[in-house]
């Protein structure tokens, strides 16, 4: 059987603060610098999600139709033009890095899986010199 | 160590079934069942893995790779209509899966050697799409 991973690109902008309420606000200034401003930032957060699994009859790994309506609907809907700490209920507590943040697509995404592949990865880029990649094991 | 060359080819095609509908192809592969053809630039990453070689300092001469990638994918496939010119895609839908999986094919023998192999193909159909495909499982 032939296994093949096939990733596909989503774009959205979003606004976040770090802040961490382990810290104090002068430890909290220290370790995130900018991304501590109290009114927050934003970035063109780019994702891609990979999949993994047999070649269908069609030929295909994935029906890109239904992983974009995926992605879609539990994700892209979350996120895009969001403040991720007001927004998101995940980072009530839990500081919106992009680490954390991958995390959270990870999560929702595997909560919702309804497609014939696996979910494989995901790598989130905040700018174009910050990239952020999680392999997901396979079950 | 990996060693990675790119190169681009534009191509066009269809995908459809031609046992199916037209309403049925339509539902499967969207736009791209559209019969009288579209296109892309794909961008293809070869990826070689190896040893370099004691004398040479070097896993796989860049020359004969981009001589084989030429051979073997662009000019057999860059400007060609790939339904109607290129075989296997006279039988094979062209999905990009298919292609990534057809392109290892005709190159995986020519990079073969003691100390080096072809380790993954990755085809960009688009910016926001793009397939892996890492060779078929040994039996």
């Amino acid at each position: 059987m032939t296994t093949m991973r096939v990733t596909r690109r989503y774009r959205f902008a979003a606004s976040h603060r770090l802040d961490s309420p382990a810290l104090s606000a002068g430890e909290n200034r220290k370790l995130y610098g900018k991304c501590n401003n109290p009114y927050g930032h934003g970035h063109d957060y780019s994702l891609e999600i990979s999949v993994e699994g047999p070649l269908n009859a069609e030929g295909m790994v994935v029906d890109r139709q239904a992983l974009d309506r995926l992605v879609e609907q539990r994700i892209l809907r979350l996120l895009e033009h969001k403040n991720l700490n007001r927004d998101v209920p995940e980072f009530e507590r839990l500081v919106p890095t992009t680490e954390n943040l991958a995390s959270v697509i990870e999560h929702r995404l595997r909560e919702h899986w309804n497609l014939a592949p696996r979910l494989a990865r995901i790598r989130i880029a905040e700018t174009d010199r910050n990239a952020f990649e999680m392999e997901v094991p396979a079950e | 160590m990996l060693l990675t060359r790119k190169v681009e080819f534009s191509a066009a095609l269809v995908c459809s079934n031609p046992a199916w509908s037209e309403a049925e192809n339509l539902r499967v592969y969207g736009a791209n069942a559209n019969p009288h053809g579209h296109g892309h630039n794909y961008m293809l990453e070869v990826t070689v893995e190896g040893r370099p070689d004691a004398v040479t300092g070097m896993v796989f001469d860049l020359r004969e790779l981009k001589e084989i990638l030429n051979q073997e994918v662009v000019e057999p496939m860059d400007h060609r209509f790939l339904n109607r010119e290129v075989p296997p895609f006279d039988r094979v839908i062209p999905t990009t899966e298919n292609i990534a999986r057809e392109i290892w094919t005709r190159i995986e023998p020519r990079v073969r050697g003691p100390n080096v192999r072809l380790r993954n193909v990755r085809l960009y159909e688009t910016a926001d799409l793009y397939v892996d495909y890492g060779g078929h499982p040994s039996p």
